[in-house]
């Protein structure tokens, strides 16, 4: 078996993001060193604050400021810090229980080691220099031995409040497309189309995916089709996409290589697109380097019988 | 319905249960060249054909894959054409199996073909997992999956509850037992290790793999048909806590605890459990939370320290707790699924043999 292909696979998102009035206040505060909680119905503090009661899920609103100071409730030593984490070193993951607050916020607490960390121990905040009204606005803990901080009394209420945020996403893959693909791909590289014959039901599925879906049984003989192809159905495109360099109209087809059981499609050229029809017969046109047919074109044979592809539509 | 009240449910089984062999890195195939194996096998030992199934369900994560709507790629595997009754949950195969069992109570289908599959080699699973946080507060502070297994794992030692010599025995029991599982990845004797992220050694966490599982139910007489002896669904409840970490008391499972009580797990107790305890701190916390006495058999097959393919470990555990019953080597099991962080969501099912 040919060794199976690999690449390197990035997604990667900024996803924007509505606050509603409570997570608003919150980030806004951050901004403004400000922490707030909410008040439940039974008098708790959340830190961070939710628009929902947890427990009884009625709507709260009312914002209260905590202390900049706190305690920790549980805590992690990370001795490697991964990409994107608070802290470039060596740190302490912690859940924060803010005094005057009932609920703890996790983030990360900047210490000497993992014997400088136990539950129970006082920390405050350190502020980050740059703020946007983010959670990374607290640029981390830091151990604190002082008296509990002092809430401002602030209301909750800010010129200029956040309405959204961005919250990036980024995730690292090394992807992998399988066997029958990998040879599919590779057939490709050598300008043929290969397919995989269903033991079972004797179509031929290109591009192949190891399997068939009518039987669900694996295929695995590969079958060379094409090259050259019949149109099975088409639309007209009007509307040029961004940063693909075909004047409009163009033509995309479903094209039904020679040999093969499922059309595949493609774009269809050297022919007004206003010519273009049912059973044309093609041909796939390379371009240098390219690792698929840039378009199919006419090959001049005599249209094919509706009947020989019907069962493709 | 009469004025007697409601029907009696129907009764609902496992009938077959069949999972890859999970392994670090499957890279030689798609999803669906791995999952198919198991589809054929579930499909073997009940003598029903693809065409036969009255119901499929699957779960799985595009997160994974990296792709969006990857399952679809996957239904090559199970024949959806012509077309079938099919669902799909972005969850554990634990919950597709829940969406099938409420399938057949309701009397649409008669049959139901579950099954789930992850292959978390493509990417980092520990980064990966930290987009299902709350994206306002948490997931942009990049928190890994084992760094908040590992807060919960202080928290219950904090409580007393255990400490990591007890941490080191649960990896060593589960591994010790995957021993005579084939398809776990991670077996016999291995050494407690480095802390990952402390207090949680390389021995306290799962290894990262791909792999796959089906099942098939069955309703009432149609149970009894296709396998000698059904593993009946006698309860399945699942609840869900605060998503926000904080919030909860993390030595503790009350979601876990509400579910067992609504699936009938306090009625009578169980000969054994397979628990979704994919960090042994979070044993800890299952088996207080169930109230499993020393003498129930935890993890004989070696749990998700042993084998955690992401999406399907939950649904192995019901397969293999049903697998005991088939084999009649079990009368009434506890299968335990979790997802999210710490515990966050929790499935509890009970099973049971025909009396003998």
């Amino acid at each position: 078996m040919p060794e199976v292909l690999q690449a390197p696979l990035v997604v990667e998102f900024p996803f924007t993001r509505s606050l509603g009035p409570v997570q608003s206040a919150f980030l806004t505060g951050l901004r403004e060193r400000v922490v707030l909680g909410v008040k439940t119905g039974d008098g708790r503090t959340l830190v961070p604050p939710v628009e929902y009661d947890p427990v009884t899920a009625e709507e709260i609103r009312d914002l209260v400021e905590v202390a900049p100071t706190g305690t920790v409730t549980t805590w992690a030593w990370n001795h490697e810090p991964r990409r994107g984490q608070p802290l470039g070193t060596p740190f302490a993951w912690v859940l924060v229980r803010f005094d005057g607050a009932d609920t703890a916020l996790l983030h990360a607490l900047d210490a000497p080691g993992p014997d400088a960390v136990r539950t129970g121990m006082r920390v405050r905040i350190r502020w980050a220099e740059e703020r946007t009204g983010a959670i990374t606005d607290i640029a981390c803990f830091e151990p604190y031995d002082g008296e509990p901080g002092q809430p401002g009394g602030h209301p909750g209420e800010f010129e200029d409040p956040l309405t959204g945020i961005v919250a990036p996403a980024r995730l690292d893959y090394t992807y992998s497309p399988g066997r029958a693909q990998t040879a599919y791909i590779q057939a490709l590289s050598a300008q043929r189309t290969v397919g995989e014959r269903c033991p079972s039901c004797r179509k031929v599925y290109v591009p192949p995916r190891g399997a068939c879906p009518t039987c669900g049984v694996a295929t695995a003989e590969q079958v060379e089709v094409g090259p050259r192809g019949t149109v099975t159905t088409f639309c007209i495109v009007n509307i040029k996409a961004r940063n693909l360099d075909i004047e409009v109209p163009y033509v995309y087809a479903h094209i039904a290589l020679d040999g093969a059981d499922l059309a595949l499609h493609a774009r269809i050229g050297g022919i007004p697109y206003d010519q273009v029809r049912m059973g044309l017969r093609v041909e796939p046109v390379w371009t240098e380097g390219a690792r698929y047919p840039d378009h199919y074109r006419p090959t001049g044979e005599p249209d094919a019988d509706y009947e020989t592809y019907k069962e493709l539509l | 319905m009469t004025s007697e009240g409601a029907p009696a449910a129907r009764e609902i089984a496992v009938i077959a249960f069949a999972q890859t062999d999970h392994r670090r890195s499957t890279e030689e195939s798609s999803e669906v060249e791995m999952l198919m194996p198991v589809l054929h096998e579930v499909l073997a030992q009940t003598g029903l054909r693809a065409a036969d199934i009255g119901f499929t369900c699957s779960g799985s994560s595009d997160y994974l894959a990296g792709r969006a709507f990857s399952f679809t790629l996957a239904l090559d595997g199970v024949g959806a054409w012509p077309p079938i009754s099919e669902s799909h949950v972005e969850m554990d195969g634990a919950w597709a199996l829940y969406e099938a069992w409420t399938k057949l109570l309701t009397g649409d289908a008669d049959t139901a073909l579950v099954y789930s599959y992850g292959k978390s080699s493509p990417g980092s699973v520990r980064d990966v997992l930290t987009r299902q946080l709350d994206p306002y507060y948490v997931a942009p502070l990049w928190p890994d999956s084992i760094a908040l297994a590992a807060l919960q794992a202080q928290a219950l030692i904090d409580a007393g509850h255990t400490d990591e010599p007890a941490l080191a025995a649960v990896g060593a029991r589960n591994r010790a037992d995957a021993t005579a599982n084939p398809h776990a990845q991670l077996k016999g004797r291995l050494p407690h290790g480095d802390y990952v992220v402390r207090p949680l050694r390389t021995g306290d966490c799962p290894p990262v793999g791909d792999g796959a599982a089906a099942v098939i139910l069955a309703a009432g007489e149609r149970a009894r048909e296709l396998c000698e002896r059904p593993a009946w669904i006698r309860g399945i409840d699942h609840r869900i806590e605060a998503h926000a970490l904080g919030v909860r008391d993390l030595a503790d499972s009350p979601s876990t605890r509400l579910a067992a009580q609504k699936a009938g797990a306090f009625e009578r107790p169980v000969d054994m459990a397979e628990l979704h305890a994919p960090f042994t701190a979070q044993e800890v916390i299952l088996r207080r939370a169930l109230r499993l006495g020393d003498d129930v058999r935890v993890n004989p097959s070696g749990g998700a320290l042993a084998a955690n393919p992401v999406m399907a470990a939950g649904l192995v555990r019901i397969g293999e707790a049903a697998a005991r019953i088939h084999r009649g080597d079990s009368g009434r099991a506890l299968a335990h699924a979790t997802s999210g962080p710490c515990l966050q969501q929790n499935l509890v099912a009970v099973l049971e043999g025909d009396p003998r």
